[in-house]
């Protein structure tokens, strides 16, 4: 089973590499980018018998490890390999 | 009284903070490895600068599962006394035992320079042997040293004393030109809220001589011997 999970600054955390890269794309003329959010992306891979088990686990990891709840949102998608 | 010096893979520090008690103070420091269980009976604990396990994933957070903290966590929840410099301050956040975060500088730079500090906090283990508004000319050297916490946390802290270090430009005055990395409150340490963990970005240990650039370093590893002896 494969969990994906996303990491992201929290909106109210400044996000200056975001901010970077947003005003990067406006120049390259897309100037109809508001705004970026720069963030992580992991892909786990999980030996477990069904879903629900990899979403307990997803949730655990990124609970106590993945992300640090004051600073980053996150969330996971299971998927069957 | 003996000092303890954590080495993580990764740590750069280390013997930086040893050279500076040991050499320079003449005091008596152990290093302690990370896969240690036992603190080998030190007073104070430091959690030296660097890049612990790479920095991999955030500063410090995988630091926080050597075997060594869960005997620096038991030692801290008995009143020990536990110092964290620059990637030991986002150890100690990542750990839970100091409030906030440690983010990306607003810059987005690593920043390595001299900055001033104020003491905003006097009466703590860690600068007992300051004065409140006294200045400390320290180095700071960092990617990730904005520190962030929740509205309502700043305002408990700043309320118990708990800021006890502030970035100041050379007269002593707090603001956006005097913050090198966008820190909330232009925050540079602070304590837990029973003042016996202490975090901070800049670097007590490379200022412990006049061939460093200063020595105010030394009042801080000072003030934490004159406070256990």
């Amino acid at each position: 089973m494969l969990v994906k999970v996303f990491i992201t600054p929290k909106e109210e955390i400044l996000d200056p590499a975001g901010r970077a890269v947003a005003q990067a794309l406006r120049s390259l003329g897309l100037e109809q980018v508001e705004s970026v959010k720069v963030g992580k992306y992991l892909v786990l891979r999980l030996e477990v018998a069904s879903p629900a088990q990899a979403l307990q686990a997803a949730a655990k990891a990124c609970e106590q490890l993945l992300a640090n709840p004051l600073t980053e949102d996150y969330r996971y998608e299971v998927e069957p390999e | 009284m003996r000092w303890g010096i954590v080495q993580f893979p990764g740590s750069l520090d280390d013997r930086d903070a040893w050279y500076a008690l040991c050499r320079v103070m003449g005091a008596e420091a152990t290093l302690l490895w990370h896969r240690q269980r036992e603190l080998g009976g030190v007073q104070c604990v430091v959690l030296p600068g660097g890049f612990s396990y790479g920095d991999y994933l955030r500063c410090g957070a995988i630091a926080r599962f050597a075997p060594i903290m869960e005997s620096v966590t038991r030692f801290a929840a008995q009143g020990g006394l536990v110092l964290g410099i620059c990637n030991g301050f986002q150890i100690l956040c990542e750990s839970g035992l100091l409030p906030g975060a440690l983010v990306r500088n607003q810059g987005l730079s690593f920043i390595c320079e001299r900055v001033w500090l104020r003491v905003e906090n006097a009466q703590t283990p860690f600068t007992g042997l300051g004065r409140p508004g006294e200045l400390w000319r320290l180095p700071i050297k960092h990617g990730e040293g904005r520190y962030v916490v929740s509205g309502a946390e700043l305002a408990r802290l700043e309320q118990r004393g708990q800021i006890v270090l502030r970035y100041v430009d050379s007269a002593g005055r707090a603001g956006p030109d005097a913050n090198p990395n966008g820190s909330l409150n232009s925050i540079a340490g602070v304590c837990n809220e029973r003042f016996n963990v202490f975090g901070l970005m800049p670097h007590p240990e490379h200022a412990v001589e006049k061939l460093l650039g200063g020595e105010d370093g030394l009042k801080l590893f000072r003030s934490i011997e004159a406070h256990l002896a």
